[in-house]
């Protein structure tokens, strides 16, 4: 099926029906990680590094395994050891021998906070106090927790056997740099040499957590004949079962895992913690047992996203055709490999048009907690460098930026550095609407300015399973491995109701078990809607054809002679000709005859495309304090198709307010000891609903032809152009140019003062 | 560690409850109760997933000790509904899609029905301000806060309908 060419052909695609798990969720009844429990349940806790960087010489549990109530012990002893193999996850992969020492630490201990051992006992309380009594013996190593100390020649070393990829020829000594990309097409240096004009900055940025409420927690039970269950929050239920099983190196048939209701994961949730723990915990202790952190826990040991430096030279000619640019970003990736590197890098400039560019980037480690994805992962760092370059050569140049960022957007067909076509792309739509939005020129008050940035995300599409059965009543239950994250069970229930052509309530949707279903791939790359969507809409396309073939049968017609519509079997041809069956009278007669209706589909979604976004946005500055306060943004998008707007909105409201959060007031702060010191929501300061106004959308809609109904992905767009955004609204506010982040008030009162003196 | 027994009325029903001197309300709640609408997202009372009424007051059940709930009336999440009768803040949560992930909606559902209650007819600067001891990561508040003044709009309009003669 081809995207229709009106979205007015649809009866409910882009409607706004209430979530079929709404009740349950504003009525506290649905089941949340920290919420299951188990018959017979024990509690357990985790003993956590003071140091961030440690060799464990000795661990002595004795006094603690006497201790009244505790059941069983774990440390880094208890994990075989792991081979060295990537799995693929929802937007890059997982490597289960780093998944394995993340989870414990095995020989040393790489950050503050870094699991050592653990304990289960008949309450929390008796496990934290046995926790109390274990005696490690630590050998405190030198830390490294910035980005020149850690690459410098004789920096401490993480790990000893991490060699640069990507150097040629091969280092032959260990280093903390996995891995140096570049990415090129023409010759930006030329390019540069000979340009009208050039702009270069150094950016800098903090880490960030993905912040998410509800803070990691699982149930777990492993019986001596192997099999076990884990009831765990994710974005993947298949993944927790593909890590736990890679990490304790046990077949994944014999780990079943059931999804329970997540409060948030924004990337944060696509690998594991603490489900292996739990599981060794509960083998060792015969009992089904509870893990769950507390916040300071989910900050010090979970997350976050990399912060880093990105250095950039601009160049363009006197009319604004940017003509070369050079990227080099480095990305501090916490205690393992893997910080984003290659979508920082192809995320980077991805929505312009640029004949000559080099991106390079460095994936470097600290001892800080290993990061993961955070909603368009390593995208916001390097395109806040960019869309602050272009709004320093709009200024240079005289030029408005919106026109500046029409002159190079990418349009349909350009190649970029991925060397492929852009298709249906709609980059230049976003910024036309943001130029004709009121917002854009609307008079500004005193100490005030407005910024605006653009940014791109690829999307992604991958494996999925769905099953759509029909019970003898004539409702329909469609069935997903995909965690409802956001809303996605209402853009299920309209996918299948807008096919079947029946009521929206007809439908209901289940997220099944990793035992109960075919596998899918996580909820993670703005996937969910688009690839699970796409294999709802075919297994409802194949119960269309087996009732149309049923209710021929019964007319004694050929398949031609039966079609669909309105939810029923017309019948074309023959004696019957002009005879109806319902989808509730054919499903009254399945079991009399051909058997019970249902279909299944299992399939790799291919054909996505990038989503990209316009935000506008204007700040006050205080002079007296440094404060900047959001007086007005708007958010401009290329959706694709939007299911269930509110959800579409949703998802650019809340990806431009953790934006204004990265750049105004969040970040991680390191003691000189390489502490944490602000591991709680007092410290670490995401927006509340005070910070921030209302938040205009603007959903562009052109749809992506590879889905059924033209969706493109929508959840990770929004947090790449606000940090550009709202550093170019507060650099046109002071005239001062805004290169690190975050812009907090005692960093703005300080440059206040400078420009004084 | 002696348990205590705690007797409290909770959401309208007297309940006796066993309680650790150190375990907090909402780890009663949740833990000897069963009412896991109340969640905890910080422990200190930074995130407002855990707000419940008690004596009239709001509170972060996460900073109250299970014992200081003797003799006290304790509302939560579980008792906002009239029966299955949603409340008209729940409904326009949903109406609105004004959740997401929904794991903060309790604490904002429950903190919002005190702000009414108190402040019928509240801006949206008020509505905020009230709000900004509740964290929620997901929606950017947008549609939390345009579900409060919906909700407040349609309490306003029942409570004088049904003040009009018949």
């Amino acid at each position: 099926m081809n995207a229709p060419e009106s979205k007015r052909a649809f009866r409910l695609v882009g409607t706004r029906p209430v979530r079929p798990d709404g009740v349950d969720k504003v009525t506290g009844k649905a089941l949340y990680g920290p919420d299951f429990v188990a018959a017979g349940m024990i509690h357990g806790a985790i003993l956590r590094s003071p140091h961030p960087h440690a060799r464990i010489k000795s661990i002595d549990t004795r006094k603690a395994e006497a201790l009244a109530g505790v059941k069983a012990v774990v440390t880094g002893a208890d994990f075989p050891s792991s081979t060295s193999h990537e799995i693929l996850l929802g937007e890059g992969t997982g490597n289960v021998r780093y998944a394995s020492q993340n989870c414990m630490a095995q020989g040393k201990a790489l950050y503050e906070g870094h699991a050592v051992a653990a304990i289960a006992a008949t309450s929390e309380a008796v496990a934290r106090a046995a926790l109390e009594l274990i005696e490690v013996d630590y050998e405190v190593l030198p830390h490294v927790m910035d980005i020149a100390s850690a690459m410098a020649s004789d920096a401490p070393l993480l790990h000893d056997d991490i060699f640069t990829k990507g150097l040629d020829p091969k280092p032959e000594r260990a280093s903390n740099v996995p891995l140096r990309f570049t990415t090129a097409r023409g010759d930006p240096a030329a390019a540069i040499a000979s340009a009208h004009t050039v702009i270069s900055g150094k950016f800098t940025l903090l880490p960030v957590h993905q912040g998410y409420i509800e803070p990691h927690a699982c149930v777990a039970s492993w019986n001596s004949d192997g099999q076990g269950q884990i009831w765990a929050s994710s974005q993947g239920a298949f993944m927790i079962r593909e890590l736990t099983a890679g990490i304790l190196g046990i077949s994944q048939a014999n780990i079943r895992v059931t999804p329970l209701e997540i409060g948030g994961g924004f990337g944060g949730k696509t690998t594991i913690y603490l489900e292996p723990v739990a599981m060794l915990l509960s083998r060792k202790s015969g009992r089904p047992v509870r893990l769950a952190m507390r916040r300071d826990e989910v900050f010090r040991a979970s997350g976050p996203a990399p912060g880093g430096e990105v250095e950039i030279t601009m160049a363009a000619d006197a009319d604004g055709t940017i003509t070369g640019v050079e990227l080099e970003f480095k990305l501090m990736g916490g205690a393992f490999p893997g910080s984003d590197t290659h979508p920082a890098a192809f995320s980077a400039l991805a929505h312009y048009n640029i004949a000559n560019c080099r991106v390079t980037g460095w994936d470097v480690l600290c001892n800080m907690a290993s990061t993961a994805a955070y909603r368009a992962p390593g995208a916001p760092q390097t395109v806040f460098a960019v869309e602050s370059c272009i709004d320093e050569l709009a200024i240079k140049l005289g030029i408005d930026p919106i026109d500046l960022r029409l002159k190079n957007a990418v349009r349909p067909g350009d190649i970029g550095l991925m060397r492929v076509p852009a298709g249906e792309v709609g980059y230049v739509e976003c910024l036309e609407a943001a130029k004709a939005h009121p917002h854009w020129s609307a008079p500004l008050g005193p100490n005030q300015g407005r910024g605006v940035a653009g940014g791109v995300w690829g999307n992604y599409g991958g494996s999925s399973t769905v099953v759509v059965s029909v019970a003898d009543d004539g409702s329909v239950l469609v069935t997903t491995g995909s965690p409802d994250i956001g809303g996605s069970r209402a853009s299920m229930a309209i996918m299948a109701a807008e096919t079947l052509e029946i009521a929206y309530e007809q439908v209901r949707v289940n997220i099944a078990d990793t035992s109960s279903i075919g596998f899918s791939m996580l909820t993670g790359g703005s996937r969910t809607t688009f690839a699970t969507g796409k294999a709802v809409v075919e297994a409802c396309e194949a119960v269309i054809a087996d009732l149309c073939g049923r209710a021929a049968a019964m007319w004694g017609v050929d398949a031609s002679g039966a079609v669909w519509r309105d939810g029923a079997v017309h019948c074309l041809a023959g004696e019957q000709k002009d005879q109806v069956l319902t989808l509730r009278e054919l499903a009254a007669k399945a079991n009399f005859g051909k058997g019970p209706i249902a279909a299944e589909i299992s399939l790799n979604a291919t054909g996505i495309l990038p989503g990209f976004g316009v935000h506008i946005c204007d700040t006050e500055v205080d002079p007296e304090t440094g404060h900047v306060a959001i007086v007005r943004y708007t958010a401009v998008q290329d959706v694709g198709t939007a299911i269930h707007p509110d959800y579409v909105e949703g998802q650019m409201q809340g990806g431009a307010a953790q934006g204004i959060g990265w750049a105004l007031s969040e970040g991680y702060l390191f003691d000189k000891s390489g502490r944490m010191e602000n591991p709680g929501f007092l410290d670490y300061r995401m927006p509340v609903c005070s910070d921030l106004p209302m938040i205009a959308t603007v959903m562009i809609e052109k749809p992506n032809p590879a889905h059924p109904y033209g969706v493109k992905g929508v959840g990770e767009v929004p947090i790449v152009p606000p940090l550009g955004a709202v550093a170019n609204a507060v650099s046109r506010t002071i005239g001062l140019r805004q290169r690190d982040l975050p812009m907090t008030p005692d960093r703005v009162w300080s440059q206040l003062q400078a420009a004084k003196a | 560690m002696t348990r205590m027994l705690i007797s409290a009325t909770i959401n309208g029903d007297a309940c006796d409850f066993l309680a650790d001197p150190a375990d907090t309300l909402l780890d009663a709640l949740r833990d000897e109760l069963g009412l896991t609408g109340s969640k905890e997202g910080c422990g200190s009372g930074d995130c407002g997933a855990c707000t419940v009424m008690m004596d009239g007051d709001m509170v972060c059940s996460c900073l109250v000790l299970a014992a200081e709930a003797e003799g006290r009336v304790i509302s939560t999440i579980e008792g906002v509904a009239d029966g299955s009768q949603l409340h008209p803040i729940q409904r326009k949560f949903l109406e609105l899609g004004a959740l997401q992930c929904g794991f903060c909606t309790p604490g904002f559902i429950v903190a919002t029905k005190a702000l009414l209650d108190r402040n019928p007819d509240p801006s949206e600067s008020e509505v905020r301000y009230w709000l900004a001891g509740n964290l929620c990561r997901c929606t950017g508040y947008d549609k939390i806060v345009h579900a409060v003044l919906d909700a407040a709009a349609e309490m306003r309009q029942d409570h004088q309908s049904r003040r009009m003669p018949a």
